[in-house]
């Protein structure tokens, strides 16, 4: 009865491909590939599409571009001070077309655009790194999104489906807050476990495993057998996936 | 192309990548994506290839038909080329925006395949002056993910390996299966500059790194049959030869596998699974 099926003779039929969740006596399906529904607390990663009055428009891969406004940024050196005339001018200083950032969904307006936040020193423009994109569906809601995983590179699994893999920053990094991006050279090793990552991201992602750090944790594991430009042959592919699937549903049980 | 917005420090990141020979996605500078080469895909044409690189989707088609000959060559056949970007490759390439890039390809593709070197253009001569097979190359551009040319180019050559026309007497009519010659058919590389260095087969976001891009297509004994540069950055003439000579290099590379491939494709004869359009 919910979104997703239909009556087919007297049949409870689905619409579309995907998961079914069931509430009591609500049935419905929750397609496998679709635009990214937003919801109040979510964590995404988004590009800056437009800079308007007062308002940045960020896309999110949801049916609508969603919106960041002047005053759910944090202004640089943490001030809490009224947007000035002045602030509007020099929006472009902060956040451009084409940034990537990380945010929180603060609300929903009534036609489904999201409405987004930055008001955290964990969020803001991301600097240096490679951004996957993958289906919303595949990402699994946690606790947290920010991951620094142990094979030495950090990862935000947004839930719009856009996931961003970056160097561990070094302590001094950390203090510095939303709009300071290092331009400095990435050293190779970080390089290779971010490219080994993306692939196995990518392999997760074509075999419609559910991602989150462990998922992503083993698959990078599995995948150290093979050579970073070979994990997206379709035989490696299979192989590794096969492994990683083999020690979830172990861990499970 | 297709383009995508990236921002500044991703573009520092891919081109420091670059510098180091490690891509984003661990490919060295010289190395090719995973390729997929199917022939003999639709069935009413004379010859035909589909060829899938990573997301970029290319399908050629081959009709062979008889007409006079071009009055300054009366001995030799010729190609008509015609790549049509679909709107299905990128919301771009709605209406009519895909026309520019598709002539421009074609035109490339004129100047490719029109040396002695590439195709022995005589076998398709029927009656000197009177006759001969014009092939009419269709390229369908599917899916753009970064690279046409290469892909285009490896397409056309497998579906002219697929192709097959009748032979023809003057005096009398006869059908029998020709195979036709594959001499040396050229093959394009696409070599972009990035940073100081440049690299082979580049995806959509290493293209929007780039100002500037060289063609090099290169016949299987490393004769080059057209160069040409696009883009609007400059490139200085060290630069230059550097990247035809790498060009030549994987050009060369290219050819053994593919001919292989295609030779083991061809004496699979009917017995060979074709997927088609459904994986």
């Amino acid at each position: 009865m919910g979104h997703g099926t239909y009556m087919d003779d007297e049949k409870l039929t689905a619409s579309v491909a995907g998961e079914v969740e069931r509430v009591n006596k609500l049935i419905c399906v929750r397609p496998l590939k679709t635009r990214y529904n937003g919801e109040v607390g979510d964590v995404i990663v988004g590009r800056i599409t437009e800079v308007q009055q007062k308002r940045w428009k960020v896309e999110t891969n949801s049916r609508l571009d969603s919106v960041l406004l002047l005053s759910s940024v944090n202004l640089p050196g943490g001030e809490l001070r009224r947007r000035s005339a002045e602030d509007e001018l020099t929006m472009r200083d902060y956040l451009q077309e084409g940034d990537l950032i990380s945010a929180e969904v603060q609300s929903v307006f009534s036609d489904g655009a999201l409405s987004l936040h930055t008001r955290s020193l964990k969020y803001g423009k991301l600097g240096q790194g490679v951004l996957v994109q993958v289906s919303p569906s595949l990402v699994k809601r946690q606790k947290t999104h920010f991951h620094n995983l142990p094979c030495g590179a950090s990862i935000i699994l947004g839930n719009n489906g856009f996931l961003w893999l970056y160097p561990t920053p070094g302590q001094q990094d950390e203090e510095e807050g939303g709009y300071y991006t290092s331009l400095e050279l990435v050293p190779l090793s970080d390089r290779e476990v971010i490219s080994r990552l993306r692939n196995c991201l990518l392999a997760l992602a074509a075999h419609k495993v559910l991602l989150y750090d462990t998922s992503v944790l083993y698959c990078y594991e599995s995948s150290l057998l093979y050579q970073i430009k070979d994990i997206l042959k379709p035989e490696t592919m299979d192989e590794i996936v096969m492994v990683t699937r083999q020690r979830l549903l172990d861990q499970e049980g | 192309m297709a383009s995508v917005q990236i921002s500044e420090a991703e573009k520092v990141y891919i081109m420091h990548g670059v510098r180091d020979d490690l891509r984003v996605d661990g490919r060295g500078c010289e190395d090719y994506r995973h390729m997929e080469i199917e022939t003999d895909v639709v069935s009413n044409t004379d010859g035909s290839a589909k060829v899938r690189m990573g997301h970029t989707d290319v399908l050629v088609g081959i009709k062979a038909e008889l007409r006079r000959p071009r009055p300054n060559v009366p001995d030799e056949g010729y190609l008509e080329f015609f790549v049509d970007c679909s709107a299905n490759a990128t919301p771009e390439f709605e209406g009519r925006g895909g026309e520019e890039l598709g002539v421009e390809l074609s035109n490339t593709l004129y100047k490719v395949f029109n040396s002695h070197r590439s195709l022995d253009l005589r076998s398709l001569c029927v009656c000197p002056g009177e006759h001969c097979w014009v092939l009419y190359v269709d390229v369908l551009l599917l899916q753009c993910d970064g690279n046409l040319f290469d892909a285009m180019s490896i397409a056309i050559k497998a579906a002219l390996f697929n192709t097959r026309i009748p032979k023809v007497r003057v005096l009398e009519d006869e059908e029998g299966g020709k195979e036709i010659e594959l001499s040396d058919d050229p093959y394009d590389c696409l070599r972009l500059r990035v940073g100081h260095r440049h690299v082979v087969d580049a995806t959509l976001q290493e293209k929007a790194c780039s100002a500037a891009s060289l063609l090099v297509a290169v016949t299987p004994r490393g004769a080059v049959t057209c160069v040409r540069k696009l883009g609007a950055g400059s490139l200085d003439p060290d630069s230059i030869f550097e990247m035809t000579e790498t060009g030549k290099r994987v050009g060369k590379a290219l050819h053994a596998p593919l001919m292989e491939l295609l030779q083991k494709d061809e004496s699979l004869g009917k017995k060979r699974q074709k997927v088609g359009f459904l994986a």
